[in-house]
């Protein structure tokens, strides 16, 4: 395995050739700063440490458990952290109920489970925010909303609700309602995991355009491939800390960790 | 059979008026005590125990006392402790109470049946929990609650009978009050019987267009 890792047979590579544009800026815009977090007795995160920059793409991997979901958590506060510092657009998070608010507005989040709200019809999953968050009138929410949905490359849908759609359009749905609110950062918890294997590609390619258009984005994913295609680092989690932190070509080609190897090695043995 | 109907059209207006007042107690109890049932669902999901083990207390007490005795102890005990309430505000207070609690239970298991995901997709969008509740918890949880509250509010329709022990000039007690002038007691009774079974039955036909309204987005 010296000379790499190749994607595996399971593992869908996005359509899309996504050019590793060096939009990436300088400015820090979400630090981790020695963050430490208890479930209870568990220690589920661990000096964490990790800056990211505008327009940086992200990916963190890692076996269940590691507490890589429990990271992009509390970067929205989802999740509270016990020590340590988050700093996101340079808000440092406290119980500050309206700086978390604002931090929310900015910071979209995608999850696995898609959670998108079965009362309501497509557009209305989308306009929700907009109208009740940002007081958009509704003429220029929807407007925004029929944007993304064709961005998504679902508009059709827009009048049905989310239990009549397929898996991978209810996650482009829950894409396209976090892009409504115009944030300047995208959380992935695992978007694909919940996924049929047949409709996974359409939701990574819906990843691969955001990223290539310059979108920060934390995504926690196990689709290797979208890592080596679009990543500018890759994190790797075990136990509740990060183990090694590299570019995807280095990380999955040189891995300087035992663990991170034996991950690897793992993921593409089926 | 000639006599029977001449009776009952002369006690029609008397019953119909009694009608009224069962329609607006048991409209007026079922909306107040949702209003208040509410309250005690936020209170009794609050994480601070200040304000959940009132509500729970509350609620233990109502639902383990008989709504008889809760309306003679506001309208015959309160006066001893300076209160004086005419009979239909002690009765509308007697049921708005009773109700809270009764609704209050059925809100909060419908509240807490929400999925988690769906608070947090809706904090993740910078909606406030007040917000939340409103737009996303609520209308997913009255569709869990409904058909229990519509039970309940049957039963409420045929609980406002009670408030005929304190003076409420309601269906039942017009029905006795024809009765000890006119001795038709089978007859008054069973008619002001057919009067609830219609106000039941129309109630729970409004309940199931309600239900009906509130799964439209459920897959068929």
């Amino acid at each position: 395995m010296s000379n790499g890792i190749e994607p595996t047979q399971t593992t869908v590579e996005p359509s899309v050739d996504a050019p590793k544009t060096p939009a990436m800026g300088e400015e820090v815009v979400i630090r981790l700063d020695n963050v430490n977090k208890w479930f209870g007795h568990f220690h589920v995160l661990k000096d964490i440490n990790l800056d990211v920059r505008r327009g940086e793409r992200v990916v963190v991997c890692g076996p269940s458990g590691s507490g890589k979901s429990t990271v992009i958590r509390c970067i929205n506060r989802l999740e509270e952290h016990q020590q340590g510092d988050i700093i996101v657009n340079g808000v440092t998070l406290t119980n500050d109920v309206k700086a978390i608010e604002a931090i929310r507005k900015d910071v979209g989040m995608v999850f696995q489970s898609f959670n998108l709200f079965p009362h309501l019809t497509v557009l209305e999953n989308l306009i929700l925010g907009p109208i009740w968050v940002n007081k958009t009138p509704r003429k220029e929410a929807v407007d925004t909303a029929m944007y993304y949905l064709e961005r998504v490359k679902i508009p059709e849908q827009a009048s049905k609700y989310p239990g009549q759609l397929s898996g991978g359009q209810q996650q482009r749905v829950a894409i396209a309602r976090s892009l409504c609110m115009k944030p300047s950062i995208m959380l992935f918890d695992e978007p694909t995991s919940a996924l049929d294997p047949e409709m996974i590609k359409e939701v990574l390619d819906v990843m691969v355009e955001l990223a290539q258009e310059g979108m920060t984005m934390i995504c926690v994913t196990h689709e290797m491939g979208f890592a080596r295609s679009v990543a500018d680092t890759v994190v790797f989690m075990a136990d509740g800390q990060i183990v090694e932190k590299n570019s995807p070509k280095e990380l999955f080609a040189n891995p300087q960790e035992e663990r991170t190897r034996q991950f690897l090695s793992q993921i593409i043995q089926h | 059979m000639d006599g029977v109907l001449a009776s009952l059209a002369q006690a029609a207006p008397f019953l119909l008026k009694g009608a009224a007042y069962t329609v607006v107690l048991s409209i007026g109890g079922m909306a107040c005590g949702l209003v208040l049932g509410f309250l005690l669902a936020l209170m009794r999901l609050s994480p601070l125990k200040l304000l959940r083990w009132p509500a729970r207390v509350y609620v233990s007490f109502i639902r383990g006392t008989p709504l008889l005795v809760q309306l003679f102890i506001i309208y015959y005990g309160l006066p001893q402790a300076g209160i004086r309430l005419d009979p239909i505000p002690s009765a509308l207070i007697g049921f708005s109470l009773n109700m809270a609690a009764y609704t209050s239970e059925i809100l909060r298991g419908a509240i807490a049946s929400i999925d988690r995901g769906q608070w947090e997709a809706s904090y993740s969008i910078g909606m406030t929990p007040a917000q939340t509740m409103r737009r996303t918890i609520l209308p997913q949880a009255a569709r869990v609650a409904l058909p229990a509250l519509g039970n309940s509010f049957v039963s409420l329709v045929k609980d406002t009978s009670l408030a005929a022990t304190i003076q409420v000039p309601e269906l039942f007690r017009q029905a006795q009050l024809i009765t000890a002038r006119t001795y038709e007691v089978f007859t008054m009774y069973l008619a002001a019987a057919a009067l609830y079974w219609v106000l039941s039955t129309a109630l729970s036909w409004g309940q199931h267009r309600m239900e009906a309204r509130a799964t439209r987005h459920v897959r068929v």
